[in-house]
């Protein structure tokens, strides 16, 4: 469909054609082939460089494609990684320099990229990124994939499996934050055969796309974390639930199962054991809704996504009404780390209750955009001044907004606050699944919270009353308010209204779809009245409609 | 005693329902196969036309008024043929507040299109998407496949109006 980006559209493509040279490489480049970069025309990139390295006569020069390499802002990007030299807004018929760099490096040098950007940054789940070419299995083992999955599958039982997880404190990083450990228990000691492994990796928040990056850069540690999962709970079948919008990272999935078929990884007997289990991938088809797992159920079942009540959780009764686990890829994706390196040094990392590290998406107006992994418990201020580099054009900075719809802004008061689970409930938001939108004065907070309630009215599925009338009654007051013809009585209404949402709605969308309401009014009330007192819109954004004064 | 289940002929000997019929086979031609089976016709068709879903709701034993259903409510699902080019505006909230609400509105004054409308001449086709995951180009737009960063609304509106 024609929603898919052309620069995102693997199939067809050819890697280049460079010789790899003969043992270890002198100097190599990386090229990001990321969706990002790749709409930043990085294939071509990939394709040019190589072009000239063979014709500049290197015999120990790797030209190499490989997974994001966070600054998304700047791409496409090349990094030397001899010398942590980063190439950014590289363009194809512009790549001289980059040969010349390659042509300079010293033998055996070793060096990491240098500043804040990367130095702050602690990596877990994206340990791999920009190291591996996603598609290959060579790679992967190279960096000490499947070891994890050996070690399970010869040595521990599936007891000892789930009480490492527990052990290392890890939590859904979906958003809700569920202990990922508690939930394997459940699923294992649930009654019923077969059971089922689902990868939720519809990551519908907008302003977030951590999955699509883990997904697209290192395919096969998300399959690796499924099948310990699997061998955990005792489930045979998985399947990954993604996006159609995401096609890159749908085709590289693809191409990694397949590889992993071959090598014996998936399928029956896995690692010359008994153990069975097998991935299919199953795609979205734009609805937001689908995100919350009992509607992804009834998506993989092949119907409408519409949500049903808990309990019967899916742990109990899930797929085809069988005990189900239910994670988010970035979860699955930490999961080989920590039985690799073993649960006492994951839970080390971190902050309070929220152990290990959280992948964000910093987009808005920010410098650095792209995607950062930090330790739970860095403060506001460091990931986005420090890490993000700060506001565009030195603005001031107005809030951040995080957990997408469901989620709320956080005003600067809060940037010295940990970012943690616990943390963020507190102040009225959520981590979400780790998108972090930074907003400067040019945002209008109302306009924001409309944006929203837009989104969730649009979304919503339309089962439950609640959230089916009550985002379009909300999503009409706001446009009275930014339209400067709503009362003070409007605007109790509004905040009624919300609370009545929040408590009856049936699932996570329309029970968090008030919540950017709440946490705007509760830090921007001064903006709310600005619009309806004053008819004027601080930041203007809104068009205020004139109305006849009676004189 | 169950009725002999007997699968429908293709509608018309098009080859590309052959991709249909065959990624519905591969799925054992059960009623779970129907996101799949509608990704397929779409792939193949660029949208969805009531022949492909009788066809599809008969092969996997799903009442037409279920494969209905679900082809409607799944936003990626299209009934309707698009124009001869598509334009994509992202409206995710990286996009939002960087412009993206100018760039609509910029559409549908000098070009007289809303979302998911198509000029009356048939050449462009407006849809938007939630999040594309470019937000590090915002605000972002895909024409014809192409995706497109940092752009604004008057060089937008000229470039469509070229084509």
């Amino acid at each position: 469909m024609s929603e898919m980006p052309a620069a995102a559209r693997p199939n067809g493509r050819r890697q280049p054609k460079v010789t790899p040279p003969e043992g270890p490489p002198r100097a190599s480049a990386y090229v990001c082939e990321a969706a990002s970069c790749m709409s930043m025309q990085a294939h071509d990139v990939t394709v040019r460089l190589g072009g000239l390295v063979g014709e500049a006569g290197f015999t120990d020069v790797a030209v190499k494609r490989v997974g994001c390499l966070g600054l998304c802002a700047a791409g496409a990007l090349v990094e030397i990684p001899e010398t942590g030299q980063l190439f950014e807004r590289v363009r194809p018929d512009d790549v001289g320099g980059i040969v010349n760099a390659l042509r300079k490096v010293k033998p055996n040098a070793t060096r990491a990229p240098q500043g804040p950007f990367f130095e702050k940054q602690v990596r877990v789940a994206t340990e791999n990124f920009g190291r591996i070419d996603p598609e290959s299995l060579d790679d992967y083992l190279e960096r000490g994939g499947y070891q994890s999955l050996q070690r399970a599958l010869s040595g521990m039982t599936s007891a000892e499996v789930r009480d490492e997880i527990t052990r290392s404190g890890l939590r859904g990083r979906g958003g809700a934050g569920y202990p990922t450990g508690l939930k394997w228990t459940t699923v294992a000691k649930a009654q019923g055969s077969p059971k089922y492994v689902i990868c939720n990796a519809d990551e519908g928040d907008p302003g977030a796309f951590m999955d699509r990056s883990v997904l697209e850069s290192d395919p096969y540690r998300v399959l690796e974390g499924m099948a310990i999962a699997a061998f955990a709970v005792h489930a045979s079948e998985g399947y990954v639930y993604c996006r159609a919008e995401y096609p890159l990272a749908v085709a590289r999935l693809r191409s990694a199962i397949r590889n992993a078929q071959r090598a014996g990884y998936l399928g029956a007997g896995i690692a010359d054991t008994s153990f069975n289990f097998d991935i299919q991938v199953r795609l979205g088809a734009g609805a937001f809704v689908c995100g919350e797992e009992t509607a992804l159920i009834a998506s993989v079942e092949g119907r409408r996504g519409t949500p049903r009540p808990r309990p019967p959780y899916p742990a109990v009764s899930g797929l085809w009404g069988q005990p189900t686990l239910i994670n988010n890829v970035e979860t699955f994706a930490n999961v080989p780390a920590i039985l690799r390196k073993g649960p006492e040094w994951y839970a080390e990392i971190g902050h309070g209750k929220s152990r290990g590290t959280k992948v964000f998406a910093l987009a808005g107006r920010i410098v650095n955009t792209g995607l950062v992994e930090v330790p739970m418990g860095m403060t506001l201020r460091e990931i986005v001044f420090d890490i993000g580099g700060g506001i565009i054009d030195d603005r001031p900075f107005k809030a951040v907004q995080t957990g997408g719809p469901s989620g709320g802004c956080i005003p600067a008061q809060f940037l010295d606050m940990p970012v943690d689970y616990e943390s963020l409930i507190e102040v009225g938001s959520f981590i979400g699944s780790g998108g972090l939108i930074v907003m400067d004065d040019t945002s209008c907070m109302v306009d924001v919270a409309k944006y929203f309630q837009d989104f969730c009215r649009d979304e919503s599925c339309g089962k439950c009353t609640p959230c089916r009338v009550g985002t379009t009654q909300m999503y009409m007051l706001l446009d009275l308010i930014t339209r400067g013809v709503a009362t003070l009585d409007d605007l109790a209404t509004l905040e009624r209204l919300a609370g009545i949402v929040q408590k009856t709605a049936l699932c996570g969308l329309g029970q968090g779809a008030p919540n950017p309401i709440f946490s705007t009014l509760r830090y921007f009330r001064d903006e709310y009245m600005a619009h309806i007192v004053d008819r004027v819109c601080p930041a203007g954004v809104c068009t205020i409609e004139p109305v006849e004064v009676m004189v | 005693m169950p009725i002999p289940y007997k699968k429908p002929p293709v509608p018309s000997d098009d080859r590309r329902w052959k991709i249909v019929e065959t990624r519905m086979r591969r799925l054992g031609d059960r009623p779970q196969a129907l996101i799949e089976a509608l990704h397929a016709a779409q792939e193949a068709f660029g949208f969805l036309e009531i022949d492909a879903l009788d066809y599809i709701g008969d092969t996997l034993g799903v009442p037409h008024s279920r494969v209905y259903g679900v082809a409607t409510f799944y936003s990626f699902f299209s009934l309707k043929p698009q124009g001869e080019h598509t334009c994509v505006v992202c409206t995710g909230t990286a996009c939002y507040i960087n412009g993206a609400k100018e760039i609509l509105g910029g559409l549908d004054r000098r070009l007289g299109v809303k979302p998911r409308e198509t000029t009356p001449d048939g050449k462009v086709s407006i849809l938007t998407a939630r999040c594309l995951g470019a937000c590090s180009l915002a605000p972002a737009v895909i024409v014809d496949g192409d995706v497109r960063g940092k752009v604004s609304a008057d060089e937008l509106v000229a470039q469509l109006e070229a084509m």
